[in-house]
């Protein structure tokens, strides 16, 4: 080798291992297979944070009954499991909300055909400062809460107040759920304080006695001595009615969701054991237990 | 010659460890490039000027970087603002007029307040500061971008402590020597003479302090609000650029508008702070080479 060629290679060396490097730590994040074989002995479920509670709960049960089959279970959000779905990164994707068409069409291209089972139904309280007079309201009302800046308390029945309206921030399915469900798809007004979880706006609601927010039924019962909860009427003429397992179940609670698993292609193996678990009666003790609604 | 060889091996090593950092930088700048460049081509980058975020919507999605860029100029503004005084002044007490045993205690604990994880500053904030601030202002809510400044405060002052300090006491002892001689007094030494001569070291700790705040997520996000609208309002909510990404990124769905849209609004930050260190480095050779 000249000395020329020794200079050269002295500064292609260098670079070429950090740049391996540095390209093995980007592509690095593994694909691993989705094998849903019956010799599977671990399964991962990855996806909304709403579930995280109850999926981890079903894990733990499930385990006990199958001690040779591992279960592990993550949050980051519904879209961060139908991303980790379509990328064949988790087995089941747990989302509050059902799969959009956009996803839908991604997941084809990539060969993935996402099959939706319900496991559970979530209500969504509103819930209110303990001293504020009002007790029920429409959804209509509530619609106007969340996106008229200009609305008082005054115009839902209570004091001559601003309203200091509570969400949850977009990246939550109950975000979308209640935009839909609600709002009747209109965007939330800009001045809506976006939180960044659940128990930040029992926290703010509970000390704010002007503030409404919302959030997932367990969790406003499990706070219910530290906020009051408000019951909702569909329209004018129906009664008002209080969350709760029961209305929730029967439908006369107007603001409830099912909640999903999704899973590339039909249940197998493995996979389909755990399925029929959660669907089992066991399973279905394991919702009610962790705050949710049975769906069997 | 196996020794030289040796050597010139472990000289190429350590080379390949340090050159890391520049190729992670410019992968960084790349990969974020990338994505935020396919939104320039699609909705177009002047879909960013509009005075709108709101990404999930039935109706007509807003990518309007405006509310998110003032939202993250007024919390650090105001933290700056804050830092400064609180900052300069510990500095100078430390560096001029602390006795030795009251700089042990201070100086550790003032490292210990940058040590804590923001998250945690976050909750502080959250739990102590916002009814604070909602009560002292007779505000509807403490979630405002005070709240949030005087979080991001908490956060930059050791920053700006240790450089100032480090900057004044650097200032050659003949400076003062030569204005306490002409009859100048140790307050006037410190303000006339001191702290003006370590000035470019003053102002380099300010920038990285400016740096740390501008990039901060957490404590941020939990304690503003996080409405994005514009507003130059201490009393307002805002929403930050950091914020948004980090509470956005979760959930939306790969490769979408959205996806694209929050790779720009890295790119704004990136920028941001990219040109913030560049100006603090200027500065930091000038007091160096003075």
């Amino acid at each position: 080798m000249n000395e020329k060629a020794k200079k050269t290679a002295k500064l292609i060396f260098p670079s070429t291992v950090t740049l391996v490097i540095a390209l093995t730590m980007m592509t690095g994040c593994s694909k691993r297979e989705g094998g849903t074989g019956s010799e599977q002995r671990f399964i991962t479920i990855k996806g909304s944070d709403t579930m995280v509670h109850l999926a981890s709960s079903w894990a733990e049960t499930f385990m006990q009954q199958n001690t040779d089959i591992e279960v592990s279970v993550t949050g980051g959000g519904s879209g961060t499991g139908i991303a980790a779905l379509l990328n064949g990164t988790t087995d089941i994707c747990a989302a509050s909300r059902k799969i959009k068409n956009k996803e839908l069409q991604l997941a084809l291209q990539k060969n993935i055909h996402p099959h939706e089972i319900a496991v559970a139904k979530d209500g969504i309280a509103v819930v209110v400062h303990p001293d504020n007079p009002v007790k029920e309201l429409t959804l209509e009302q509530l619609s106007k809460i969340f996106t008229d800046k200009s609305l008082r308390w005054s115009n839902v029945g209570g004091a001559d107040k601003e309203i200091l309206v509570l969400s949850r921030e977009s990246s939550s399915g109950t975000y979308v759920f209640f935009q839909e469900m609600v709002l009747k798809k209109q965007d939330y007004m800009q001045d809506a304080k976006l939180m960044p979880a659940t128990s930040a706006i029992i926290q703010s609601v509970s000390t704010d006695k002007l503030a409404i927010g919302y959030v997932g039924l367990g969790y406003a019962l499990a706070a219910k001595d530290k906020v009051k909860i408000i019951a909702v009427k569909a329209d004018d003429n129906s009664p008002a009615v209080m969350p709760s397992d029961q209305t929730v179940k029967t439908g006369h609670y107007p603001i409830a969701r099912p909640l999903f698993m999704y899973l590339n292609g039909e249940p197998q193996g493995t996979v389909k054991t755990f399925m029929d678990f959660c669907l089992s009666a066991a399973g279905q003790k394991v919702v009610t237990d962790t705050g949710y609604v049975a769906v069997r | 010659m196996k020794a030289a060889w040796k050597e010139k091996a472990i000289r190429l090593m350590l080379f390949a460890t340090a050159s890391t950092s520049i190729l992670i930088v410019i992968g960084i700048f790349v990969f974020v490039g990338k994505e935020a460049g396919q939104f320039a081509v699609k909705p177009g980058l002047k879909e960013l000027l509009g005075s709108r975020w709101m990404p999930v919507s039935f109706q007509k999605e807003s990518f309007g970087l405006l509310p998110l860029i003032t939202g993250s100029l007024l919390v650090t503004a105001l933290a700056t603002a804050l830092t400064i005084p609180f900052g300069i002044g510990a500095a100078v007490y430390i560096s001029e007029l602390a006795r030795p045993t009251e700089r042990e205690i201070l100086k550790p604990f003032i490292e210990i307040l940058a040590g804590i994880p923001s998250v945690v500053i976050g909750f502080f904030g959250l739990v102590v500061l916002v009814p604070l601030i909602k009560s002292v202002f007779n505000l509807s809510t403490g979630l405002t971008a005070l709240a949030g400044a005087v979080l991001l405060a908490l956060m930059a002052i050791p920053t700006v402590v240790s450089i100032s300090e480090d900057a004044i006491r650097s200032v050659p002892a003949s400076y003062k020597a030569a204005s306490l001689a002409l009859g100048a007094s140790k307050m006037q030494t410190i303000w006339k003479v001191t702290v003006p001569a370590a000035l470019p070291g003053i102002v380099a700790a300010i920038m990285l302090g400016i740096g740390r705040v501008i990039g901060e997520t957490m404590a941020v996000m939990m304690v503003t609000g996080n409405a994005a609208i514009i507003t130059a309002s201490p009393f307002d909510s805002v929403r930050t650029m950091t914020a948004t990404i980090a509470a956005e990124m979760g959930e939306v769905a790969f490769g979408s508008i959205h996806y694209r849209a929050l790779f720009c609004v890295g790119i704004v930050l990136l920028l941001a702070t990219f040109g913030l260190n560049i100006i603090a480095q200027k500065f930091l050779k000038k007091y160096r080479m003075g």
